[in-house]
């Protein structure tokens, strides 16, 4: 993370343009559990991708493609969602 | 092509709200959030209420949003949507904005900002018939400062400042029918929804940025800390609500009234009172006759919304 | 153009009118209500092209204007008193979300008791939220600072709300003649609209009013409060260009007759005029008295102040606010100003409520012995 700035350096207000806010790491949440995914079970029905709350899942086009573990917070929630038991929790 | 994939698709690979924010680990607000900003095709600028899902998302100098963003206080969103909504509809008669789509303005509250002290400014921008879309995520209580009870609080629930006890039972009043407020301004579009129902809350946002005018939708969002449960366990608890009527989905479109889902068998009241630590207090002998009062409630809210259904001719 | 006979409230509306806003939220309280009426008017006849936005609270107007104007229209509203009173948080918010909105001010006490009628009580409530206040001292000057306000308010290095402050019932509601600049004369002087992010710019999407902790809050304050430094000399600049348009000049800090006064009286609002009446007397009486007005208490010219006031032996404030337990808001601004300069200082608080201040009562402050609190039936005079 960047030092942290002066006045004069802040933008008017505060507004912060979105593409330029890095965004902090929140996988450092999870204590000891993480998703994993079985793919040879995984349909696509992206229902672990709508019901992350931290927008964890990642996508190719429209496929699975897999959890951004720098944000993941290990919920659980998309195990506990995805319809085929494609997605278990496991040790880290 | 499905719905999920077409929500997909919409962000043009692009998430509108994204990762790196402080919400609680199995929060039930960014899946309201995402369905809401997935379905909408046009561009949406987003205006939200101080609460949980603001405070979290927007630490200086990071941001969880992809999307334009606007804060200004707490009871206010409704009233800056109208300045924002006023403001695109005037340049547009000027012809001082770039020819495109109009972008639609999306307001995100919680239950405070909606049912207590936002209830003012709301009630201003439907009677006013801006073009906007108002989501309450209704968690049923202030969660951001601790879990403190609000006009949406259901009778009997325990929070911090309708603790159950010796003395108390929990909060002793009825929850407001927020929708039904809604309903009262005629406006074109209000609806009842719950993020586990996402194909449900998705089609009532594609008919309430459609509308041509105010559109209300009030979505059951569950709280893992203040409703005491485990956050996998989220649409399970969703659910309980749904399928035991105590949150009924419907819609009432320019007055008229439909369900848009009907629990085959409806489970007792128990079973979603059962799950949540908030209303552990009358899973007693002693309180059997407060849950009996609930059940009383729920039967006679569904009855009478049965019976508007039927009134208008949708059941 | 020969002046027409106007309300200061009838005058603000025609400025606002030749201004042309985008969005204009309203809400009615006494004494502001003819101004809002009267644009309503003009927007009903075609003249104004403005979205009036019929708000159900204060609180809401000012927050509708804060979502328009960082929507990328110019947004103006009007208030008084208790809708000030209400909206105040909001007032702070569109200050530190640099919003430039613009707002006429019809300066009325606050309760209780429930009062309807001139003092700055209002004004002072919100003097530290951040926002800029100038003062007319009739309804011409209510009109010409309506036209300048949006460049000040505009300006990049200042993006703050501009309060445009007419003493209630006296200026709002009291017929002058006023010159009305040509239409296209006030559209060239105001200019196009432009702030940093728009909200409706989806091409760049920015998230604005953060939530910020102790390792920024005070940096973001630190910022805008050096806006409000900035706008001293902005609105010199502003006040230059609009009298090569008018011929009429207007400054934060407004000296009349000070050459060898020893005697000056220092003041706000439409008591002004009383004063440099009741001045002209006394000089012609042979007496070395001068005033001092006060064109923008926010932000304040305390250094012109001190320059100003450098030769006088005594200067008197006249605050028309009070504050209980404590010293009366310009008294303090201008003690903090003249700290050390060596003059002997002295306040009074005066016409609280609408209390007329007549020209007789500026002789006795100016002749000296008066209490402090002015014209107040039980108050003992000093020996």
């Amino acid at each position: 993370m960047a030092r942290l700035s002066t006045w004069q350096e802040l933008p008017a207000g505060g507004a912060v343009v979105a593409a330029e806010a890095e965004q902090p790491h929140t996988g450092g949440w999870r204590t000891g559990l993480r998703p994993d995914v079985d793919l040879s079970k995984c349909i696509n029905c992206l229902l672990c991708w709508l019901y992350c709350p931290d927008s964890a899942v990642e996508l190719d086009g429209t496929a699975f493609a897999g959890f951004d573990y720098d944000f993941c917070k290990g919920c659980e929630i998309c195990a506990e969602a995805c319809p085929t038991g494609a997605i278990e929790m496991v040790a880290e | 092509m499905s719905r999920l994939k077409t929500l997909v698709r919409n962000q043009r690979g692009v998430p509108p709200l994204r990762g790196g924010h402080s919400l609680c680990q199995g929060c039930g607000i960014p899946v309201v959030v995402r369905t809401v900003l997935g379905t909408i095709q046009s561009p949406a600028v987003v205006v939200n209420a101080t609460g949980c899902l603001e405070v979290a998302t927007t630490r200086y100098p990071t941001t969880a949003w992809n999307v334009p963003w606007l804060h200004v206080a707490f009871e206010n969103a409704a009233a800056v949507a109208s300045g924002v909504e006023s403001a695109q509809r005037a340049l547009r008669r000027r012809h001082a904005l770039r020819p495109g789509e109009e972008v639609a303005v999306v307001v995100f509250a919680g239950d405070g900002g909606t049912y207590d002290i936002g209830l003012q400014a709301l009630s201003g921008a439907l009677e006013r018939g801006h073009r906007f879309l108002f989501v309450c995520y209704d968690n049923e209580a202030y969660m951001n400062t601790g879990i403190q009870r609000s006009g949406a609080t259901p009778f009997a629930a325990s929070t911090t400042t309708s603790p159950a006890g010796l003395e108390s039972f929990g909060k002793a009043q009825r929850r407001k029918d927020m929708t039904a407020i809604a309903i009262a301004h005629h406006v074109p579009y209000v609806a009842q929804a719950a993020a586990v129902h996402w194909h449900d809350l998705s089609r009532k946002v594609e008919r309430a940025v459609a509308a041509r005018g105010p559109a209300f939708l009030n979505v059951l969002t569950d709280c893992p800390l203040g409703w005491g449960h485990e956050p996998r366990l989220s649409a399970q608890v969703l659910n309980a609500a749904v399928e035991s009527r105590f949150w009924p989905l419907y819609e009432v479109v320019d007055g008229r009234y439909r369900l848009t889902y009907e629990p085959e068998r409806p489970v007792p009241i128990e079973t979603w009172l059962g799950l949540q630590q908030r209303f552990a207090h009358l899973v007693t002998d002693g309180n059997r006759q407060l849950v009996d009062e609930i059940q009383e409630q729920v039967d006679a809210e569904w009855n009478a919304l049965l019976d508007r259904c039927a009134d208008d001719g949708t059941s | 153009m020969s002046p027409e006979l106007l309300t200061g409230g009838e005058a603000v509306a025609h400025a606002m009118r030749q201004v042309d806003p985008d969005v204009v939220p309203v809400y009615p309280i006494t004494p502001q209500t003819p101004i809002i009426q009267g644009f309503a008017k003009f927007v009903a006849e075609g003249r104004a092209q403005a979205e009036l936005v019929n708000v159900e609270s204060e609180h809401s107007a000012m927050s509708a204007a804060i979502g328009s104007a960082l929507a990328g229209a110019r947004t103006m509203t009007a208030t008084s008193s208790q809708g000030l009173a209400l909206m105040a948080e909001v007032v702070y918010i569109a200050a530190s979300m640099r919003a430039p909105v613009v707002m006429a001010l019809g300066n009325r006490a606050l309760s209780g008791p429930i009062n309807i009628h001139c003092d700055h009580s209002d004004s002072m409530l919100i003097r530290d939220s951040g926002v800029v206040q100038l003062f007319a001292e009739n309804a011409q000057e209510a009109y010409d600072l309506t036209v300048m306000a949006p460049r000040v308010a505009e300006n990049p290095d200042v993006l703050l709300p501009v309060l445009v402050c007419l003493d209630g019932f006296t200026i709002t509601h009291s017929a002058e003649p006023v010159e009305l600049l040509a239409d296209e004369d006030v559209g060239g002087f105001v200019g196009a609209y432009r702030i940093p992010h728009s909200v409706l710019d989806v091409a760049r999407p920015a998230t604005q009013g953060p939530f910020a902790m102790p390792d920024y809050y005070y940096e973001f304050r630190r910022q805008q409060s050096a806006a409000l430094e900035a706008a001293l000399p902005v609105i010199a600049d502003v006040a230059a260009d609009f009298e090569r348009l008018s011929g009429r000049r207007y400054r934060a800090l407004e000296p009349y007759r000070l050459d060898d006064a020893v005697r000056v009286v220092v003041a706000l609002g439409s008591t002004t005029g009383t004063v440099k009446d009741v001045v002209d007397e006394l000089r012609d009486e042979g007496r070395p008295v001068g005033a001092l007005k006060i064109g923008s208490f926010r932000p304040f010219p305390a250094a012109a102040l001190r320059e100003a006031a450098a030769d006088a032996e005594a200067v008197i404030v006249l605050d028309r606010a009070d504050s209980p337990g404590g010293a009366p808001p310009l008294f303090a601004e201008t003690a903090a100003a003249l700290y050390g300069s060596g003059c002997d200082l002295q306040g009074h608080v005066y016409g609280l409520g609408g209390r007329d201040l007549h020209p007789e009562d500026v002789r006795a402050i100016f002749a000296g012995g008066q209490p402090v609190h002015v014209g107040v039936r039980g108050e003992p005079c000093p020996v």
